[in-house]
């Protein structure tokens, strides 16, 4: 009865969550409402019987892209200004088109419900220790992708910050 | 006795008294659970409260010694009752939101940074037994702090931002890349503990070191790197100087809680040290067993493990002091050079050397 309630508390804030997420008009606000809704996600995987893909989902999610999100928007500082022009780009008639691919997908979602009957929703609780064990055993190469694809982004990120560190340089020099 | 024997009593006295009622057993059973859940908040929440008042006094004490002066002298003996003056001082003061602030996020700010610090105190183990959160400590304790532990930093973003000050914004920024990068390092040496213990919970961390002071991993040669990078980390992950540059005075008046008066205020500063003891207790229990005697397991001089994990934290916490009033305050590019071209490094290395450690069976 409490895992129920807890499931359906953790549902209702990820639905309401998001849709604020979307509708806000200031940027910073709208993050916060993601955040909130990342983290009833994690919940709901805890629910589950995910518990370290709920932890990964607040570490990687909520506490680090987010926070990267976050300060962007913070830097730039949008104003009043940014906030009619986002009142303007969100007038009614912007929202019929993904309201309705949104609708397709929700019927889609719950004829599959309905269609696979009364199956369980997790196969009870899958600890770290066998993720791990599915990561580094049948799944070994994926995890070597992935870490070939953070490389290209750890390349990339200091090629950008060498050529920022050069023209600095000239600046501090010609002045 | 320890705190476990002590909760099942209370449950199962709790459990006749509510049956003597006429409360059927299932209902009584889940208002127990609720209850525990409740009564285990607000000890974490107490913990970091008395952990604020004490530390407050020994803090101003530590740096007047450190310093040659006498700090509080003048409330109580030797000023022992000064956080108490400074707890109603802060009570007292108005509430002051600026003008052009945000105001919910304003709010939200101390109180997220307080909520949070506070969530980290359920997968402590204070005695054989003795989680608040057990259940969530046997399965992924150690994840569960990482991911708590990230989530600090929101606090402080969102109270800088929201007090729309220049300094406030420039201390929360501070704040948000030191975390993020501190977390790293820190990560790095929490997984070396992890892979000596086997196992991710904080309890079986513990239960991994059992025995006398000679078990304990900061004895193990290959630990002595994890142990320094983990204080190290900790110390910047908490934003105390030598790391405080996301409140540094002598450039942003005072960071992030530049526009906080009264009790938003006190919230902040209560997260600090909240957050002060919780890396205390957490590099105790990695490293300096927890609340394991330093004479062998069962303690020969039968003391509650509590006692023992609260000695050691405090030890960890006039450490951290005593290099708080020791150390300069490192510039923005020393402390990101730190973390990223020399921890890190050194963290990817503790765990390699402990991979090795584990397959040449020394472990």
């Amino acid at each position: 009865m409490l895992n129920n309630f807890c499931f359906w508390f953790a549902a209702l804030v990820a639905l309401g969550a998001s849709v604020l997420a979307v509708s806000r008009r200031n940027a910073v606000h709208g993050l916060l409402w993601l955040v909130l809704s990342l983290l009833a996600v994690a919940v709901l995987f805890f629910m589950l019987g995910a518990p370290f893909a709920a932890a990964l989902e607040v570490i990687v999610y909520a506490g680090a892209i987010m926070v990267l999100f976050l300060f962007a928007v913070m830097m730039l500082h949008l104003g009043p200004a940014a906030q009619r022009q986002e009142a303007q780009w969100l007038a009614p008639g912007v929202w019929i088109a993904p309201g309705l691919l949104a609708l397709g997908l929700a019927a889609d979602l719950i004829a599959i419900a309905r269609l696979a009957g009364d199956a369980p929703a997790g196969a009870g609780i899958i600890p770290p220790e066998a993720v791990g064990a599915a990561l580094f055993g049948p799944y070994v190469i994926g995890v070597e992708l992935a870490s070939v694809l953070l490389l290209a982004g750890v390349v990339a990120a200091y090629h950008l910050g060498q050529r920022r560190d050069r023209s600095l340089g000239e600046g501090a020099g010609s002045g | 006795m320890s705190i476990h024997t002590i909760g099942v009593i209370i449950k199962d006295w709790l459990i006749g008294l509510l049956a003597g009622w006429g409360v059927p057993v299932e209902l009584s059973r889940l208002l127990i659970e609720v209850l525990t859940w409740a009564v285990g908040a607000a000890l974490c929440i107490i913990a970091i409260m008395l952990a604020a008042l004490v530390f407050i006094y020994l803090e101003r004490k530590v740096s007047g010694y450190i310093q040659s002066r006498l700090g509080p002298t003048r409330c109580g003996p030797v000023g022992i009752l000064q956080s108490f003056v400074d707890v109603i001082k802060l009570l007292l003061k108005e509430d002051i939101v600026p003008a052009e602030a945000d105001r919910v996020l304003h709010t939200i700010g101390p109180i997220l940074f307080l909520a949070v610090s506070a969530l980290a105190y359920v997968v402590v183990p204070w005695d054989e037994g003795g989680t608040v959160a057990g259940k969530v400590d046997a399965g992924v304790g150690v994840l569960f702090m990482a991911a708590v532990g990230s989530m600090g930093l929101i606090g402080i973003v969102v109270g800088g931002w929201g007090s729309n000050n220049k300094w406030s914004l420039l201390g929360a920024i501070r704040g948000a890349a030191q975390m993020v990068s501190y977390e790293i390092p820190m990560l790095l040496a929490l997984m070396c503990v992890v892979l000596q213990a086997e196992t991710l919970s904080l309890a079986g961390i513990v239960e991994d070191q059992k025995g006398s002071i000679i078990a304990w991993n900061f004895l193990r040669p290959w630990m002595w790197l994890p142990v320094v990078l983990f204080l190290i980390s900790g110390v910047a992950e908490i934003n105390r100087t030598p790391f405080d540059i996301p409140e540094a005075e002598s450039e942003l008046v005072s960071g992030f809680h530049t526009e906080y008066t009264g009790m938003k205020f006190a919230l902040f500063f209560l997260a600090e040290y909240g957050n002060l003891l919780l890396v205390a207790l957490i590099f105790s229990v990695l490293f300096l067993g927890g609340w394991l005697s330093p004479f062998g397991y069962p303690d020969p001089l039968r003391l509650p493990g509590i006692i023992w994990l609260l000695a050691k934290s405090l030890l960890i916490v006039l450490i951290v002091m005593w290099v708080r009033w020791t150390l300069p305050r490192l510039r923005v590019d020393q402390l990101m050079g730190l973390a990223w071209k020399l921890m890190i490094p050194a963290g990817f290395v503790a765990l390699g050397v402990m991979c090795a450690v584990i397959m040449l069976g020394w472990a």
